[in-house]
């Protein structure tokens, strides 16, 4: 059967194994207390599917039958009629088969599909949702392959294993039926071997179930070695150590190795058993049939129907037993999904958040404290008063806390104390599109997307015209580099801007963000690779663009900052100084002696001009 | 082929394993076929009241038949999965290592998904035919010969009518694998735009939400999405159709034995026994025949993956060490650029006719605007890029001529873009030296004063550092980037505008650290501040790719030129503030 991408391209369980979680229960009630509301949408489409199966699996038990009836009835009896008729009856019960199968593969796979897509569309969305904290925790890779591969495991769980696991067990008791109701004695007989094969079965699964997860870990070991390998590749190759990579992803390989070769060893176990079991079960019919056919007691026909019931007993078999080992992954799978779908995004509209409409840009910080996690305060009851217009610098140590401001402002993340006022709405009370809509942000790490430099330029304004785009990229001193590109604006650039000098991605980043045109405008270190003389202009440029807008720079480069309004420096989460340039010259403090650290570089004491 | 045949030498290898698989899988094929037709036999006894001793006898070859097939089954079933996974072993650990040493030029093309890929599914696809296609074709064929020539020789018009069939149910299954396998390449592109789409998504979170682009995120990935559920619905109509249609034409010989057969038995032509051995050969030989379309699937996903690794393994890295290369030993850094040229495509040159020379032990200070070449500088001294004409030399030894590791060993850059591992702080600094000792760990993290901070975690040295480094500032990250460079202790060092996210009394004191450190070493630093790299011997000043002025500062002060202009407004605003603005 057709199971919606299986046998198919699959991203192979990247960093699936979640340490224990490789594998779960057969039954995990948390999980399927969930599954309902997937199939609810799909369920006229399930039971067509379902349907078709049970036509399926109970039209291909009768064809031995029918062969029996054949051999016994007409052939032995010499009945050309009853012949015909039992050769078309065949004919027309293998287009029941082929009306069944139709309309499982076509319907399941049409609400597996359907599941797909609503459980990946769901969880994106709700990634979206989630905050920043959380983002800081967890690795891309994992969550991808919550995305990709669990959400494909739960969907063949619904749409596949659960019925076939049904299939199965319904013809191991169709068969079973159908021979004792040809012949009882033989019937029980021949079923002894199936208590053998339970308790086999189960000693083995325990074994089995071990082999597999330590096959899933190891995938994501390698999987996780690969990733970091790659992307880490041009500090691999400046600190030449690409020998000690090899040694250690030739050791993970090595264990992936092992351990599938060690999973194949349980698994093949079960073909000799299974094969063996096979031919206790003929030679039971052979003997013990054959001395009834002997006796008269039987007909012919009987005993090739019950071989050829043999035939497909043990399939079903194997293919439980595979099953519960899929049953184990999908719920690991389904708890892993569920238990991100259950992750609260930490910050979230409160529910009676209002729409903010566009501001002036007066910023208001009261008592702001704040902590990454909790225990380590980075800000300590921070005061601050921004009136709209104005422009401010942060300045301050090297992990003072200055981006971090910059996040609570944003909202990105939710003060500990103390509250964020913009125009005297509370960051908390209104939606976060409508904050987020007021601030532009260029952030530390100039991050751009594949794509062309347009669409990079273009993400905070989609539908901006080319006019302002250029506009944009001129105000930001990135139009002249541009147009030197071989393909200007339609230049394509690679992951995460790989083509392009460090100077370049950030003057995109900040086209982008002035292209975003908002009322308040944050730079963090936007300019940290651009050289001063093009900083100086697009301050200039950017002068007339900011009148009335709330500007906020953080930099170090001391020069950048010196005609803002007011500077603010920040010490160990502290606001500890604030004024203008030349107030704060005058007072002596830490940022005279930032200043003070410049000249000493150039070795005359500028302060005594 | 040629691809089939490139992937069978990393098979070749095991040759023996693969051949005492074929054996078991010989042995299993011969017992099976050896099984319907005692039973048949069995049966001819008991409706021809024969022998009951036959039966016994019957009884005998069956369950050794069968306990034989169980046997020989597991060897070439745990033989198979030796063999597939020691190729792919191989194969994943070569991918690996070609990877680490495809030079710049590569990865900057490619995309992290794209190689994940190859390396993961279409080792798999390869693990998948070399497991069970390789002889499983071969054991299918077999077994059709087999099956054909017993069954001809019961009965061989019944042969006839039956294997008629079987060439038009093969042809369907492989033609209708044909119809699918674009749909399923379709699929796998579709899935890897998926995959990039998510994977951006989630590496560039905060500008999603700093330009609120949830929404519109969200409506390019159930776009992707769609686009995927349409191609799988596509694949599911064309195997609606198919699957059932050869499980039907597969019954119908099964009632053409019934009928015709049954007739010839009533005519006493043929056994009953013969009858049930028809049927039970057909039945036999029915999956080989439905597995033919997956077969052709295999092979042919096979090909496009080998093809897509191939590419990879055929893509020489653009940095080759000469044959003759020489062991450099430990330079002492007098470094030559003569006239030397670069692009890093064929259209626009990023370096032109650069020369300059450095004598070992001296600071050589790179200024100069935003992509003016700096950086390109400093990837061409390791040999990460070479040079499109020109040459560069250290100690008078052209960089090409040595090995490749010899001469990295001499050559560190701490690079602009900062990359940190998932790992502790500790294994990050140590990551280009691994013997070195922690009081050596604690030196450099003094050096880069990063000590003082890492001292502050309440894990100390063992505080593991997320993804990319994200729980760390800007500037922590410069400083583990700076402290990880001086760790291996190069002859020349290049510092890539690695402290451009520190304050300046910070970097005042890593400087000071450092001039100690770098002693006789050769140092290249790329700044934008120009004085801090007052007191360099050398200073380059760079505009589109070209030298514009270079000398020592007072010199450079001296001329008037842009140096002259930036460095004076650098410093005027550290003596009158918002004045500047007002003169310009
Ligand atoms: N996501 C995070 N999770 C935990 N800790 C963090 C996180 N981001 C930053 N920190 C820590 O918070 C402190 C302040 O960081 P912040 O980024 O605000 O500094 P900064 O003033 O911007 O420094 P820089 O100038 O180096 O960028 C640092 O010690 C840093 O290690
Ligand atoms: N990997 C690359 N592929 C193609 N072009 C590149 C690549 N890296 C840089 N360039 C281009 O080469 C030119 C020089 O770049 P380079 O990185 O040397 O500049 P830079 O002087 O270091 O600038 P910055 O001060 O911004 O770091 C730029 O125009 C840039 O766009
Ligand atoms: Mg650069």
């Amino acid at each position: 059967m057709y199971q919606g991408g299986r046998g198919g391209p699959q991203v192979h369980g990247t960093f699936d194994a979640d340490e224990d979680e490789a594998l779960g229960k057969v039954y995990n009630s948390r999980v399927i207390k969930r599954l309902p509301k997937y199939l609810g949408p799909v369920k006229l489409w399930v039971a067509l599917g379902a349907g078709g199966m049970m036509v399926r699996t109970l039209a291909a038990l009768a064809l031995p039958y029918l062969v029996g009836i054949a051999t016994d009835k007409f052939i032995q009896a010499g009945n050309l009629s009853g012949l015909n008729i039992i050769a078309v009856a065949f004919v027309g019960v293998g287009l029941l088969v082929w009306a069944g199968q139709y309309l499982e593969t076509l319907f399941l796979s049409y609400a597996g599909q359907a599941i797909l897509y609503r459980m990946r569309t769901e969880m994106f969305a709700h990634l979206q949702r989630l905050s920043l904290s959380f983002f800081d925790r967890s690795k891309v890779g994992k969550l991808m392959s919550r995305v990709q591969n669990d959400v494909q495991q739960v969907q063949e769980l619904l749409t596949s294993d659960v019925l076939n696991a049904v299939t199965s067990v319904l013809t191991l008791i169709g068969i079973a039926g159908v021979m004792i109701v040809m012949d009882v004695r033989l019937a029980l007989l021949t079923l002894t071997v199936v208590p053998v094969l339970g308790v086999v079965i189960v000693i083995w699964q325990k074994y089995a179930r071990r082999a597999f997860i330590r096959v899933r870990r190891a995938i994501a070991m390698v999987n996780a070695q690969l990733q970091e390998g790659i992307s880490g590749i041009r500090v691999t190759q400046s600190l030449s150590r690409e020998e000690i990579n090899l040694r250690q992803f030739d050791g993970i390989n090595e264990i992936h190795q092992k351990a599938n070769i060690n999973a194949a060893k349980l698994q093949s176990l079960m073909m000799p058993l299974v094969e063996i079991l096979t031919g206790v079960a003929y030679s039971l019919v052979i003997v013990f049939g054959g001395y009834q056919v002997l006796a008269g007691e039987m007909g012919p026909g009987v005993l090739i129907a019950f071989l050829l019931y043999i035939q497909r007993f043990f399939n079903p078999v194997l293919e439980l037993t595979m099953l519960y080992t899929e049953l184990q992954r999908a719920m690991a799978s389904g708890s892993r999904i569920f238990e991100l779908l259950d992750i609260e995004p930490e910050i979230k509209d409160s529910p009676q958040a209002i729409e903010m409409p566009l501001v002036k840009g007066e910023l208001k910080l009261q008592q702001v404290s704040f902590s990454y996690q909790s225990g380590v305060e980075i800000l300590h009851d921070i005061d601050l008063a921004i009136r709209a217009g104005e422009t401010v610098a942060i300045v301050g140590r090297t992990g003072a806390g200055k981006s971090s401001l910059v996040n609570i402002i944003t909202r990105f993340y939710e003060v500990d104390k103390g509250a964020v006022i913009i125009d005297g709405y509370n960051v908390r009370s209104v939606t976060q599109q409508s904050l987020r809509r007021q601030i532009g942000i260029v952030l530390q790490d100039p991050f751009l997307f594949s794509g062309s430099i347009a669409d990079n330029i273009r993400y905070g304004h989609i539908d901006a015209t080319y006019q302002e785009l250029i506009e944009a990229a001129q105000i930001a001193g990135a139009h002249d580099f541009i147009t030197h590109l071989d393909h200007g604006y339609d230049t394509l650039v690679g992951e995460r801007g790989s083509n392009l000098s460090a100077g370049q991605r950030q003057f995109i980043c900040l086209a982008r963000a002035i292209l975003a045109n908002p009322p308040i405008l944050i730079l963090d270190e936007a300019t940290s690779n651009i050289d001063t003389n093009a900083e100086r202009l697009m301050q200039k440029s950017l002068h007339s663009l900011i009148k009335g807008r709330t500007c906020i720079i953080i930099a170090h480069r001391l020069s950048t900052i010196t005609n803002a309004d007011r500077i603010i420096v920040l010490e160990k989460g502290k606001i500890v100084e604030s004024g203008s340039h030349q107030e704060l010259l005058d007072k002596q403090g830490l940022y005279y002696h930032m200043c003070e650290a410049i000249s000493t570089f150039t070795k005359n004491n500028m302060f005594n001009l | 082929m040629k691809i089939l045949f490139r992937l069978m030498v990393f098979t070749g290898k095991y040759w023996v394993l693969l051949l005492l698989a074929f054996v078991c899988l010989l042995i299993t094929t011969a017992s099976g076929l050896a099984i319907p037709w005692i039973l048949g036999e069995a049966i001819d006894t008991v409706a021809s009241q024969g022998e009951r001793s036959f039966l016994i006898w019957a009884v005998v070859v069956v369950f050794s038949a069968t306990t034989l097939r169980g046997i020989s089954a597991y060897g070439y079933s745990y033989l198979s999965v030796v063999v597939s996974q020691k190729t792919c072993y191989d194969i994943r650990n070569k991918l690996y290592e070609h990877l680490q040493r495809l030079s710049f030029a590569f990865h900057d093309q490619a995309q992290t998904g794209q190689l994940m890929s190859r390396a993961t599914t279409d080792v798999e696809a390869i693990r998948m035919f070399v497991g069970r296609g390789l002889l499983g074709l071969i054991q299918m064929f077999i077994l059709f010969i087999g099956i054909s020539y017993i069954l001809v020789s019961i009965n061989w018009q019944l042969a006839l009518l039956t294997l008629a069939f079987l060439p038009f149910v093969g042809w369907r299954a492989i033609s209708n694998s044909r119809h699918i396998r674009p749909m399923w390449l379709k699929i796998q592109q579709l899935m890897a735009a998926l995959g990039t789409t998510l994977e951006e998504n989630l590496t560039g979170v905060r500008v999603v939400k700093a330009f609120s682009h949830q929404a519109e995120e969200t409506q390019k990935f159930s776009a992707d999405t769609t686009l995927l559920y349409n191609e799988h619905i596509r694949v599911a109509r064309q195997m609606a159709l198919n699957v059932p249609l050869m499980v039907f034409l597969i019954s119908i010989p099964t009632a053409l034995i019934l009928w015709y057969g049954g007739q010839q038995v009533i005519a006493g032509t043929l056994t009953i026994g013969n009858l049930t051995q028809f049927i039970l050969y057909l039945g036999m030989m029915a999956m080989p025949v439905r597995r033919l379309g997956f077969m052709t699937n295999l092979l042919s996903r096979t090909i496009s993956a080998g093809q897509r690794i191939f590419e990879i393994l055929n893509t020489r890295p653009m940095i080759q060490e000469k044959i003759d290369a020489i062991e450099a030993g430990i330079l002492k850094g007098q470094i030559n650029f003569e006239d030397v040229s670069f692009s890093y495509n064929l259209t626009t040159p990023a370096l032109k006719n650069i020369s300059f020379s450095v004598k070992p032990g001296e600071l050589v200070a790179l200024v100069g605007n935003s992509g003016s070449g700096k950086s390109t500088i400093a990837h061409l001294i390791p040999r990460f890029y070479d040079v499109k004409s020109g040459r560069i030399t250290i100690d008078g030894i052209d960089i090409r001529d040595m090995t490749i590791a010899s001469l990295r060993s001499n050559v560190i850059t701490a690079q602009q873009d900062v990359f940190l591992f998932s790992a502790t702080i500790r294994d990050n600094i140590a990551y280009g030296a691994t013997s070195a000792s922690k009081e050596q760990i604690i030196e450099v993290a003094k050096a880069a004063y990063l000590h003082d901070f890492i001292q502050s975690l309440p894990d100390g040295y063992n505080t593991w550092v997320g993804e990319r480094g994200i729980t760390l500032s800007g500037g922590e990250k410069q400083r583990l980037a700076i402290a990880r460079t001086l760790l291996v202790n190069p002859s020349i060092l290049i510092l890539d505008d690695s402290t451009s996210s520190v304050d300046a009394e910070t970097e005042y004191l890593i400087r000071r650290a450092l001039d100690k450190l770098i002693k006789g070493r050769t140092t290249f630093i790329i700044t934008h501040r120009l004085p801090i790299i007052k007191n360099a011997d050398l200073i380059l000043m760079l505009k589109e790719g070209q030298i514009i002025e270079r000398g020592k500062h007072d010199d450079l002060l001296a001329k008037n030129g842009l140096y002259q202009q930036i460095y004076n407004s650098q410093l005027s605003v550290t003596i009158v503030s918002g004045e500047t603005q007002e003169e310009e």
